[in-house]
């Protein structure tokens, strides 16, 4: 009954063409828009801001990142990790240098650092298909992992081997860095993932995304009705590791405040294959339930024996937390394999006809 | 012009002039070999015959060793935790078949692969849970396994063998050779092939699926425990271990995903490569270079033969 | 409708022709110097019987095998070998045996990246989208439209075309084909798995995009009375070799044509 396209006409293709055709998705959308940028700044606390937010919202954007070119355009790729890392490492190299530029803009543009390494690596995606692909991807994140701890310059030669970040204002107010709040560092993050997302979005609905579709679906076919395979692959890496690069500029510099390297290893490019699939491969909002569920669904694991109060060693806890995400995995690929946004997009049919059956 | 010779000539002169450190590196890199290619051979089964590739295999290593580790702890006779660690290892494929390959039989093999990571994570919680996350030692003089090592002396200095590395050698070798003519001679071998080439032929011939993937997945649970043994044996049992399992992709890569022979081909060149690498170059580039070069060797190859050494050429039709 | 191509080019004229293309694959002859050519403006139909080499054929003038000898000559222009990318560029559309949809897009998709090569609006425009490249993507929805009302499908516009049934599906490759605006339409087997009904439309779709658009159209079909109604001549493959070629008459008389699809006499009176 609330959620009714019935009499909403398209009298012309580009309302039809919209992202949101249905009225009530674009009042949903306003509306956790203003929840975003209003009501959570007034109510939320600090913890929720800085363990459940930001890194929600930083994850979300590379899971963002890895979608379009896992999701959208078909190219497995376990370099997920090691390219938030490219742009982790340029934007420190980027600030030392110049340290009078603006951080936000170093962040941006540390992405495209990760899109040049990406692009790179994406190379050999001409002659290599499917898995294969992936384990190319792989020889990139290992070799960058290495890079990451043997080349010192990257570090700014700081002895313990990690990023030290230093502290950066906007407009007079500290961004990063010790002095940064949690509130202007979750603004600054909330608004660059939004203006980001919006560009997918634009991507993915356009001549863009229906060729990376196309290359995803039957690349041979998509070869003859004239799309390039080589350009088309190498923007899907270099888009992707463009989020990335963000991505993990931001984790270092607007989250952690630091890092060692192994934040970038291996598990964190399977974390976000992870976020993906779970999420939904070739949604954009996929991306965000994905992020949502494999982030903060271990938070929530932990917290329950202490909400009821039932006495378990951390260590214990933390083990039985594996355990269970394991089962909640495979149970939730056997439930829905095409991921939480499809489970959104029934839910949403369902509602349409409610409260009728059919 | 320096830089060329370090590259081109330097290494192949130490190679020439220290043969015994050359005969060492060869074998170091031999037994590495050969247990990557026990670990690429528990991929291959799985995946010849279910087409699922298995991220589990490498915790399967650890569970598998970390069972007959714990079982003996308990006070069981070593010969009796193989057993159970045996019968442990049925059940979970017995259990993986029923609950995670039925329900998603027919899905795409990616929603498989994150099935098996789920399964990674489960058992990583288990043996945690169930056996402490300390690592442990393997049980090595209990199973009768050599210790010690074979000292020769010739080719200008010394070489080292390990008898617990040649024994390790001996035991893939002829579980390999095993597994070969099971494959090859018996009823069951060519239900295997049968239902790698295609689930739907295999089914309308009447063989079971579910079957022939509790066998399947039970071989490879066998080859995990004895890499685990062999693994253990050598260093220590400790989850650090399945990492290595990642470096069994290069393997199959060189290898094909598919070919028993080609996972124990691509072991040996791997292992082989990449002590050679790391020994020889590796000093040019700071050291550690043992951690990507598998991969960049890898990538080599698919760039010229994109199916791998031993995969089957894809043709394409349309 | 059509904004014009090819204007050197007069109806009747020679759009396409393949000089002694040979094509192995290993040890399998596909091919064996076959020649023939294709008048704009005309619907050439390509029979013969399975494993003829018919497909391979195709498969050659768009690019997707490459002749080990011979020739392909397309708008005057010889060459030895023709990339994908050159066929598509040089208005050469195809629809395939075994259906080649993009299952994971809908129809409207599918079509519209048949649009891909008219789309010009670069990356920065895509990624706002709003101006001048959503004015681009309108004014090839609208083109995308007409394809579909002349197909028929409007009411599987959002589908997912992996749910399709199959005769809509081969339409949808039909329409994607003919978002290309080709000079030349390859057809392999349009009709294959129809029923009568189907075959009738099909029929009736390619004689308008032939006479409404002028598309010259190449089509490999076994269906002898669709053949036969439709095409102007006719060319006969067998075991990669041509065996005939001319109207529709000619061939179905030809002795050799008999003899390939139904072997030799024993004897017994034909």
């Amino acid at each position: 009954m609330l959620y009714r396209e019935a009499g909403q006409y398209k009298t012309s293709y580009a309302a039809d063409m919209a992202v949101f055709p249905i009225l009530q998705d674009r009042i949903g959308l306003v509306v956790i828009l203003f929840i975003a940028f209003v009501v959570l700044p007034l109510v939320g606390n600090e913890f929720l801001l800085n363990a459940v937010l930001i890194p929600f919202l930083i994850f979300s954007l590379a899971a963002i990142g890895l979608n379009l070119l896992t999701g959208y355009a078909g190219l497995l790729s376990l370099g997920t990790g090691a390219f938030m890392g490219v742009g982790a490492y340029a934007c420190l190299k980027l600030t030392t240098t110049l340290p009078q530029v603006d951080i936000v803009v170093w962040i941006l543009v540390s992405g495209f650092f990760s899109a040049a390494v990406g692009v790179l690596f994406g190379l050999p995606s001409l002659r290599i298909k499917g898995f294969y692909l992936a384990v190319a991807t792989l020889a990139a994140q290992f070799f960058l992992e290495w890079c990451f701890i043997r080349v010192p310059w990257l570090f700014n030669y700081s002895v313990s081997g990690a990023i030290e970040v230093p502290l950066r204002t906007f407009m007079g107010i500290p961004i990063t860095g010790p002095t940064a709040t949690p509130l202007t560092r979750y603004l600054v993050v909330l608004s660059i993932v939004t203006v980001m997302t919006w560009f997918a979005s634009n991507l993915v609905h356009g001549r863009i995304g229906r060729m990376w579709m196309a290359v995803r679906d039957m690349d041979l076919a998509a070869e003859l009705i004239g799309i390039r395979l080589l350009r088309t692959k190498l923007l899907a890496f270099a888009v992707s590791s463009f989020y990335c690069g963000v991505a993990g500029a931001m984790l270092v510099f607007l989250w952690y405040g630091g890092a060692e390297a192994d934040v970038f290893a291996v598990d964190q490019s399977f974390l976000v294959l992870f976020m993906i699939i779970i999420g939904g491969l070739g949604t954009l909002i996929g991306s965000f339930f994905g992020a949502a569920l494999i982030y903060i669904l271990p938070i929530a694991l932990r917290a329950i024996p202490a909400a009821f109060g039932l006495p378990i060693r951390p260590a214990t806890a933390e083990q039985m937390t594996f355990v269970i995400v394991g089962i909640l995995i495979v149970a939730f690929l056997v439930l829905e394999p095409n991921g939480l946004a499809r489970l959104w997009q029934i839910g949403k049919q369902k509602l349409r006809i409610w409260p009728f059956p059919y | 012009m320096d830089i060329l010779h370090k590259i081109f000539i330097e290494p192949f002169l130490q190679m020439g002039t220290a043969p015994d450190l050359l005969v060492q590196t060869l074998w170091d890199g031999l037994v590495s070999g050969v247990l990557y290619s026990l670990i690429a051979l528990g991929f291959v089964l799985i995946f010849k015959a279910s087409g699922v590739f298995n991220f589990a295999q490498g915790i399967m290593v650890v569970f598998a060793a970390l069972t007959l580790v714990g079982l003996h702890e308990h006070g069981v006779p070593a010969f009796v935790a193989l057993g159970l660690t045996v019968l442990v290892m049925f059940a979970l494929a017995f259990g993986v078949e029923r609950l995670m390959l039925r329900p998603l039989v027919n899905q795409s093999s990616i929603i498989l692969f994150m099935a098996t990571f789920g399964l990674t994570y489960l058992l990583i919680g288990l043996g945690q849970l169930v056996f402490g996350g300390d690592p442990k030692v393997m049980i090595a003089k209990d199973l009768y396994l050599p210790s010690g090592a074979i000292e020769y002396k010739g080719l200008g200095g010394f070489v080292s063998l390990q008898k617990i590395d040649i024994a390790a050698v001996i035991i893939a070798s002829l579980m390999v050779a095993v597994l070969a003519v099971f494959f090859q001679r018996t009823r069951i071998g060519r239900a295997l092939r049968a239902v790698a080439d295609s689930h739907q032929a295999a089914l309308s011939v009447g063989i079971s699926l579910e079957q022939i993937w509790v066998i399947v997945w039970f071989a490879a649970g066998i080859v995990a425990l004895t890499t685990g043994i062999m693994w253990g044996a050598r260093s220590e049992v400790s989850f650090s271990l399945q990492i290595i399992a990642l470096k069994a992709l290069p393997v199959l890569i060189l290898g094909g995903f598919t070919s028993i022979p080609g996972a124990i081909v691509g072991g040996l060149i791997i292992g082989i490569g990449e002590k050679l690498g790391e020994f020889y170059w590796g000093p040019l580039l700071g050291g550690g270079i043992e951690s990507w070069l598998a991969y960049v060797i890898a990538l080599g190859f698919l760039i010229f033969r994109p199916q791998g050494l031993f995969g089957e050429k894809l043709i394409e039709r349309i | 409708m059509r904004a014009p191509s090819s204007h050197e080019l007069a109806v009747g004229e020679v759009l396409l022709a393949v000089e002694d293309v040979s094509l192995s694959f290993g040890g399998v002859r596909a091919l064996s110097e076959v020649s023939f050519n294709i008048r704009k403006g005309e619907i050439r139909a390509i029979i013969g019987p399975n494993g003829a080499g018919k497909t391979s054929m195709l498969n050659v003038v768009n690019g997707f095998y490459q002749p080990q000898s011979g020739r392909i000559v397309f708008k005057g222009e010889t060459r030895s070998q023709m990339r994908p990318y050159a066929a598509a560029q040089g208005g050469i559309a195809r629809t395939f045996q075994n259906l080649a949809l993009f299952r994971g897009m809908t129809t409207l998709d599918n079509i519209m990246a048949g649009r891909t090569l008219k789309m010009k609006r670069g990356f920065f425009w895509q990624l706002i989208r709003h101006g001048p490249a959503l004015q681009e993507e309108i004014e090839h929805r609208r083109r995308v439209e007409e394809i579909i009302d002349f197909l028929e499908i409007a009411s599987i516009r959002r589908t997912q075309v992996g749910r399709l049934p199959y005769g809509l599906q081969k339409r949808v490759e039909l329409g994607r084909a003919l978002a290309m605006e080709p000079d030349l339409l390859l057809l392999d087997e349009p009709m294959a798995g129809m029923n009568l009904e189907e075959k009738e439309d099909m029929s009736r779709f390619i004689i308008d995009v032939n006479q409404q658009y002028g598309t010259t159209i190449a089509l490999i079909e076994h269906d002898i009375g669709v053949v036969m109604d439709l095409s102007d001549r006719v060319v006969v493959l067998d075991y990669g070799r041509r065996i005939a070629d001319g109207t529709p008459d000619e061939v179905r008389r030809d002795k050799n044509v008999i003899r390939a699809y139904l072997g030799e006499p024993h004897g017994v009176s034909a």
